[in-house]
């Protein structure tokens, strides 16, 4: 089963250790924030990304099971989301 | 020639006679049908092609059914009605004026999905809109049905994100949350939620009357029925008007002294796009068209700009508001905008260093899709048609020479 990086943005504090133990899939933008390449981590790279995930002082990142299905509704199914209501 | 577009949202007693009340109401539209089954109402609003007027243009069926299918006659129907968009004011005066109408959707959408709970959400300084629902809601206080509460929501743009809301509503904090859970599945008190705009839930009221074939008369292109929109330009006070859908954008233009003179347009709202005037003249406010081209009809801002309004002075105010709005929770949004807000600042006030415009373009890039929102996409695809519509200017403020609004200092 395909096993993909997740950030969750809003507990990041950027502490940037996850790009030390995974440069090949996590680069640090501008402002010392991770951006993480998206899409199934390669086989080869597993044990570190485990280590990415395990390092993060805030436990922002993990390494789960790819989704089998989008959301049926709401942002993350690619809409934009509500402003002046939803 | 078809005949004229007659407004179904704001038909009936005229602005100035105030809020509809309860009598009023139903001799004009009658009660709500009976119910039957439930799926039934679901499928008459899905048929109808209904798309959410909050901003995300959603299919509100589609939503409904799936809130259904989560719920176990225990979810909870929130109408939001918190309209933080400053361009905005169309479902305030939906409020104001048909407060039943809306009370009637958010009805029709409780029995449909099964909730036994309806909770109002209305933005705090929305005073005359919550004074409008409550006393609404003391009209039909000894019929039986559903609880309806009336919360007052925080000010800010980001508070009536859909997940802000259920935020707000559980824990006192209208901050976006970032779970695998959807308000659909886990919302208000970990039940299944829908969170739908005021207009939304109007509309599906006459939907739920005069059924989706109706609904469907109305339009000029492939997106059917009619929306409101809130007009506003330099001169005069934003308007609210409702069209049929497909209305071209220089047909409103006409309609509105906001608009003479007019040589851009900011279409949707802050989550939107400036364009051109003349490009978009002829251009429908369909918001399938739109997307196709780019622009979005969002919550139905269309907001009108003269050859005397500098884009760059215009676009710094529109940064500063959304770089000050963000929820401060996502790092590249919080940082990013602010980086940006304070770079077209500079630039309006021609004091940018050389590389400036350059950067924003680099930031553009670093913030856009990387929040647990969308306040951060949007505010970029704004910003990102600014720097299109307005490449003149922005090109001319940063070698600091005068734009044709004459705005430009000269350093």
């Amino acid at each position: 089963m395909a096993q993909v990086l997740r950030l969750d943005p809003i507990r990041c504090d950027g502490y940037g250790v996850c790009a030390v133990h995974l440069p090949e899939r996590i680069t640090l933008d501008e402002w010392g924030y991770p951006v993480i390449e998206p899409g199934p981590v390669p086989e080869r790279l597993l044990s570190r990304a485990r280590r990415a995930a395990d390092a993060c002082p805030v436990l922002a990142l993990s390494l789960r099971q790819a989704a089998v299905a989008p959301a049926t509704t709401g942002s993350r199914a690619g809409i934009r989301p509500a402003r002046t209501g939803a | 020639m078809t005949t004229p577009f007659e407004p179904r949202l704001l038909a009936g007693p005229p602005p100035a006679s105030g809020p509809e009340r309860l009598e009023e109401h139903r001799a004009r539209l009658g009660a709500l049908p009976p119910s039957t089954d439930r799926r039934d109402v679901i499928s008459v609003v899905e048929a109808s092609g209904l798309l959410g007027r909050g901003g995300a243009g959603f299919p509100v069926g589609r939503k409904w059914r799936a809130v259904a299918e989560h719920s176990a006659g225990d979810a909870v129907v929130v109408v939001n009605g918190a309209e933080g968009e400053p361009r905005s004011a169309k479902d305030r005066v939906l409020m104001e004026h048909r407060p039943h109408l809306v009370l009637d959707g958010a009805a029709a959408a409780a029995e449909a999905v099964g909730a036994p709970d309806v909770i109002l959400y209305v933005g705090t300084e929305h005073t005359a809109a919550r004074r409008v629902l409550a006393h609404a809601i003391a009209e039909r206080e000894r019929e039986s049905g559903v609880r309806v509460h009336l919360v007052a929501a925080p000010v800010g743009y980001i508070a009536g994100e859909a997940t802000a809301v259920v935020h707000y509503l559980n824990a006192g904090d209208a901050r976006p949350t970032f779970l695998d859970a959807r308000p659909h599945e886990r919302g208000v008190a970990g039940r299944p939620t829908l969170v739908q705009n005021v207009e939304s839930l109007a509309q599906a009221a006459l939907i739920t009357r005069f059924g989706d074939e109706w609904y469907r008369e109305v339009g000029r292109g492939a997106t059917r029925g009619s929306a409101l929109i809130t007009v506003s330009g330099a001169n005069g006070r934003p308007t609210v008007r409702e069209i049929e859908y497909g209305t071209p954008v220089g047909e409103v233009a006409r309609l509105s002294t906001a608009a003479s003179s007019a040589s851009a347009v900011l279409l949707g709202g802050y989550f939107g796009a400036w364009t051109s005037f003349d490009d978009v003249r002829d251009e429908p406010l369909d918001p399938v068209r739109m997307r196709e081209r780019e622009l979005g009809f969002g919550c139905g801002v269309v907001s009108f700009s003269g050859p005397d309004t500098c884009g760059v002075a215009a676009t710094a105010e529109i940064m500063t508001y959304m770089a000050g709005a963000t929820a401060a929770q996502c790092g590249p949004c919080v940082y990013g905008l602010a980086d940006i807000a304070q770079a077209v600042r500079r630039l309006a006030d021609g004091t940018a260093p050389d590389r400036d415009l350059e950067r924003i373009g680099g930031w553009a890039a670093q913030v856009d899709g990387r929040g647990a929102c969308h306040h951060p996409d949007g505010a970029i695809a704004l910003l990102r048609s600014a720097l299109r519509v307005f490449a003149d200017d922005f090109a001319r403020h940063q070698a600091r020479r005068r734009c044709p609004a004459g705005r430009a200092a000269v350093a």
